[in-house]
């Protein structure tokens, strides 16, 4: 078993807002993070697959096709975006940084070929990141 | 109390990915830009992790100075400013990043006594690494 990670760079703004709560409560919960605006991050995402390596050429996936996958599933969908109001997960959903991991775990899964996925890891900032393993860790 | 240790080191090497059993056509779409007869190289980073207890007298897993040394000899000085593809492990073998992590791992393995190997981490590139834990699952 073989691990691969690869990252790549997109920059995105977002606010955290609980329709659910008080104007109040949402101030209180998300802080400046509430502001009806937005705000943005520049997130570095790092996507680990996991297989064995194929004898005949050496990998254990198609690099090329992973990138692909990431730029078509997770960049074009999301760089330069505002998560709230043109990425469908977020319409009903917080875009905090542990959803968006779930968000992209989720597009990703289902578009990986060979390998397996074995974890998405998203940084904020570079202070900042949450890793997700799938539904079943 | 067992504790984890990792140490960086780097070394640059060429390569080149071309499998002799495959048609040329096959091998530009396998391995694209990376097939090129001539090869090219990178600026590897690799990682090394290593766990033990805690030894009480000294308060290390085991010695920096042995693990530097260990790999300087068995695996920098192999490898750095070579071409991996002369090297006889890659003779059949393809000297893909994969390949490379998995070699780099089974000869500290074999050669490193101080400590048990936990995993070895390879980055070709500041956008893609590889890691192999001697076929076992990694602890995240």
């Amino acid at each position: 078993m073989v691990y691969l990670t690869r990252k790549a760079e997109f920059a995105a703004s977002h606010y955290y807002h609980n329709p659910d709560f008080s104007p109040e409560e949402n101030q209180r919960l998300f802080g400046k993070c509430n502001n009806p605006n937005g705000h943005g991050h520049n997130y570095t995402l790092e996507v680990t697959v996991k297989g064995e390596v194929d004898p005949r050429s050496g990998f254990v996936v198609d690099l090329k096709q992973l990138k692909e996958v990431m730029h078509r599933e997770v960049l074009d969908a999301m760089d330069h975006r505002f998560l709230n109001k043109e990425v469908p997960e977020f319409f009903n959903k917080i875009p905090t940084t542990e959803n968006l991991a779930i968000a992209i775990w989720q597009r990703l899964e289902l578009k990986l070929q060979k390998a397996k996925l074995h974890r998405v890891r998203v940084y904020e900032t570079q202070d900042l990141f949450v890793d997700f393993y799938g539904e079943n860790d | 109390m067992k504790a984890h240790l990792t140490r960086r080191y780097r070394f640059s090497a060429s390569h080149r990915l071309h499998n002799a059993e495959m048609s040329d056509d096959e091998n530009r779409a396998t391995y694209g830009k990376c097939n090129n007869p001539y090869g090219h190289g990178h600026n590897y980073a690799l990682e090394v992790t290593v766990s033990g207890a805690v030894d009480p007298a000294t308060g290390m897993v085991c010695n920096l100075v042995d693990l530097d040394s260990c790999v300087e000899t068995e695996v920098l000085s192999r490898y750095h400013l070579e071409n991996l593809n002369t090297r006889q492990e890659f003779a059949v073998t393809i000297p893909t990043t994969e390949n490379l992590c998995i070699q780099i791992f089974d000869i500290l393995h074999r050669r490193f006594p101080h400590a048990h190997l936990e995993r070895v981490r390879l980055e070709e590139t500041m956008m893609n690494s590889f890691e192999y834990a001697g076929g076992q699952e990694l602890i995240s």
